[in-house]
């Protein structure tokens, strides 16, 4: 069996078939990356996986998942400025969240080096938006590198902590779901891990100054501008660049994953295109820019999401005094999705009717039934979910935040009617109390974004006494991303830690009502929220229970069977246990017949309550 | 080899991560050029989760619809889905009788006879069908080394023999639960 660990720190140069977040893993071992940090969120949270796969006592790599990633992009920071190289990964809309230290950091001088992996989510695979996450590096002054694939990916990030090691500077490696997870076979450098020097290096005398007040703020402004102009030049000749001339008169530049989906629709072209691919996309090799329209009569900007290279392209041709005729987004839905082979053929076909030949419209007979994603069985949110039905009235206001449970907007809950992002409810429940006497507010937020970005609103609310209930599903874990621990889990990456209690915690807020309840006690959770929401003021009503999809695997791993529960003589078809509580065990027949399918149930039992005649009960 | 993509999908849940990387190992090791990419999403709440394997000369991880050779599907819903987006007219269908309720069925929003519109669209695009066995496996995730274990003895991916796909196990897996999987394997296919 191959160990990813073991295969991660090969002292030989070896071929590999490796997912991108892997393969960026060996990058950093490579490089002599000494501190990673992050936040786990999809695309990127393997990149952790990865580097938790090194055995311990081999592992040059400090890593964390810290609070949030501006906390995470903190840690790196600091760790560079004292000289060791650092990297800091996380998703698109985790940028947001890190913004306010990320903007700054192109202003300082970072001896040791500093990487920001991004994963963006053109698509909006698993992230509330499809930010175009380019932007930020106009904001910060900071160069964005973007792979088209892991091989890719594995060489630029090795070029990136170069670079950012040779001008202090901070760089981004913009990385996109499809790269991410991509999987291909990646030929890798040998690996000799040196000896890691100690020594604090930080020294403001040297690097400094790192207090970006009004006297040194244009002074740093000027350095940072400057390192990007030089940079700029470097990037004229990088091989990351790539002029694909087949004598055509017509171009197109793109860059990452779309130019793959490009290269896939070429066979289905009538006639050529010469191609521009940008391997970094701020700032431009505008040289190379120039003469590509220069050498073509029309061009096309091919870019995902944005019209980022699009804005800077028409703005050179215009300073430039040319003639190209240069097309760039057609219509909105060329700023929507992710830019597949299918899109590329939709958006070219736009622009160049006669460049592709025409697609045949297939119309199946009878579509798929629809499958949205839904908690697992054995879940405590459904539990939570059908027991807080319960306890409302009609006219409520639900609030959701961002976790497994946001899910609860689906039917047959319908509980969650609107979301912001990361740790948004108490602020947003908060507003939608105001003058308002008629509708009960509640608000939903989970344990690791309580901790990541929850505790402020959570403080404002005390603060600003405001009246809404919140329910605290707390699971001990960050289950949506994949299992990683937070700071109630009593656990790190390491081993054991001080497990942060919540009510403690809020209790020295000074919240006056909180009531703390096993979600799988429904009665009493029902119970417990009436109770919140009759309390005048901010309440909040704390429902655990561990995540059972963890559980199950910790289970079955040790090598427990799991139980089943099963349907009883009793049943009288009154659905409450498939339509209510909604666990996807319960399978319906056309009759009206319910069963319980065994690949699915773990036998947890949250369902035995909810049958109002007691005809469900736990297979012997 | 020359061009081949193949597309599967499932239910999050059902292992399809594994069975999709057991494939593209078992495909390197035959010596074929090979990529594939899954889609992770909010894959593991039960919601559709979809992979792509490409063999041969290709570019993006991605496949264009309707143009995979084959499909292969986990469960019956999901066969319908992958051979309306992406199987092309002529190519190879396999899969798993499992069925797990989408919810709009569990909620009587919708219902339909599946399996009559899966014979339906192959019927009429030359679509060849091959249906996995239902066999009695302690876990329910086993169901997909009868999936590869089909594909090897039906021999529909060319040139992809038993013993690639039992070095892609070993790449994987160890012990007692590689001897259970190569054992399964062989219950489907002796050969």
């Amino acid at each position: 069996m191959k160990k990813l660990g073991d295969v991660l720190l090969n002292p030989e140069p070896f071929s590999e078939l490796l997912m991108g977040n892997y393969a960026l893993v060996r990058a950093m071992l490579e490089s002599g990356v000494r501190v990673v940090t992050s936040y786990p969120g999809s695309p990127t949270p393997e990149i952790g996986a990865a580097i938790t796969s090194l055995p311990p006592e081999n592992n040059p790599l400090y890593f964390e998942f810290s609070v949030n990633e501006k906390v995470a992009l903190e840690v790196a920071f600091g760790a560079a400025v004292n000289g060791h190289t650092s990297c800091v990964f996380f998703k698109s809309v985790g940028l947001n969240v890190a913004s306010d230290s990320f903007i700054q950091l192109g202003l300082m001088d970072i001896p040791g080096g500093m990487v920001i992996v991004l994963g963006d989510d053109p698509g909006a695979n698993s992230s509330q938006n499809e930010q175009d996450n380019r932007h930020f590096a106009r904001l910060s002054y900071i160069p964005i590198f973007e792979p088209q694939d892991p091989r890719e990916a594995y060489a630029m990030f090795k070029e990136a902590v170069r670079i950012s090691r040779e001008k202090h500077m901070p760089v981004v490696l913009r990385l996109t779901t499809h790269v991410c997870h991509a999987k291909q076979i990646i030929d890798f450098s040998g690996l000799k891990i040196t000896e890691p020097n100690n020594e604090p290096g930080f020294s403001p005398e040297k690097f400094g100054p790192y207090i970006p007040l009004t006297a040194s703020v244009f002074e740093l402004k000027k350095i940072a501008l400057q390192r990007l102009k030089d940079f700029q030049k470097d990037i004229e000749v990088s091989p990351f660049n790539e002029i694909i001339n087949n004598g055509a008169d017509r171009g197109i530049i793109t860059a990452g994953l779309p130019f793959k989906s490009l290269m896939d629709i070429i066979p289905e072209m009538e006639q050529s295109v010469n191609i521009l691919r940008l391997g970094v996309v701020h700032p431009l090799p505008e040289k190379l820019v120039i003469n590509f329209l220069k050498d073509n009569g029309e061009v096309k900007i091919l870019e995902e999401l944005d019209d980022f290279l699009e804005q800077k392209i028409k703005s050179l041709a215009y300073d430039h005094n040319l003639n190209t005729i240069i097309e760039g987004k057609v219509d909105l839905d060329d700023w929507i999705g992710e830019y597949t082979p299918d899109k590329v053929w939709d958006v070219l076909e736009k622009n160049w009717p006669d460049l592709l030949r025409p697609r045949e419209e297939k119309k199946p007979l009878h579509q798929a039934i629809p499958r949205p994603p839904q908690m697992c069985p054995g879940c405590g949110h459904r539990s939570a979910f059908y027991a807080i039905n319960k306890a409302l009235d009609e006219d409520h206001i639900s609030v959701a935040d961002i976790g497994c449970h946001t899910l609860g907007y689906l039917p047959p809950y319908s509980l969650g009617q609107v979301l912001l992002s990361m740790g948004h409810c108490s602020g947003t429940a908060s507003g939608l109390s105001l003058f308002n006497t008629s509708k009960k507010v509640l608000a939903f937020l989970g344990d690791s974004t309580l901790f990541h970005a929850g505790l402020p609103g959570i403080i404002n609310s005390v603060f600003n006494q405001h009246d809404f209930t919140l329910v605290i599903m707390e699971n001990d874990t960050t289950a949506m991303t994949g299992h990683q621990d937070n700071p109630g889990s009593g656990r790190n990456v390491r081993g054991k830690t001080k497990k942060i209690a919540i009510a403690p915690l809020l209790e020295s807020l000074g919240v006056e009502k909180i009531l703390e309840v096993d979600t799988y006690n429904q009665k009493k959770l029902t119970e417990y929220v009436k109770e919140a929401l009759a309390f005048e003021g901010f309440s909040v009503v704390i429902a655990k229970h561990p995540c059972m999809l963890k559980f199950s695997r910790e289970q079955r791993k040790k090598g427990f069977a799991l139980k089943n529960v099963r349907i009883t003589e009793k049943c009288r078809e009154i659905h409450a246990c498939v339509s209510a509580f909604g666990c996807p065990s319960f399978q319906l027949e056309k009759d009206g017949t319910v069963w319980v399918h065994e690949d699915l149930c773990i036998g947890d039992g949250s369902c035995i309550q909810t049958c109002p005649v007691q005809a469900i009960e736990i297979k012997k | 080899m020359d061009k081949f993509d193949i597309y599967l999908i499932g239910v999050g849940g059902q292992g399809i991560g594994l069975l999709s990387e057991t494939l593209v190992r078992a495909i390197d090791h035959a010596g074929f050029k090979v990529q594939g990419v899954d889609t992770h999403g909010l894959a593991q709440r039960g919601g559709v989760v979809e992979s792509f394997i490409r063999i041969g000369p290709s570019h993006s991880p991605l496949v264009l619809r309707g143009r995979a050779d084959l499909v292969i599907a986990l469960e019956i819903n999901e066969a319908l889905r992958g051979t309306n987006n992406f199987l092309r007219d002529g190519g190879t269908l396999l899969y798993s009788p499992t069925e797990w309720q989408p919810l709009a069925v569990r909620i009587r929003e919708d219902r339909q006879d599946v399996r009559a519109a899966i014979a339906a669209e192959c019927n009429q695009r030359n679509i060849k069908k091959v249906l996995a066995e239902k066999i009695e496996l302690e876990d329910p995730r086993m169901e997909n080394v009868v999936i590869l274990a089909t594909l090897a003895r039906e021999n529909l991916i060319p040139g992809l023999k038993k013993g690639h796909f039992s070095l892609a196990l070993q790449d994987l897996m160890a012990g007692k639960v590689l001897e259970k999987n190569l054992e399964i394997f062989s219950r489907v296919f002796p050969g």
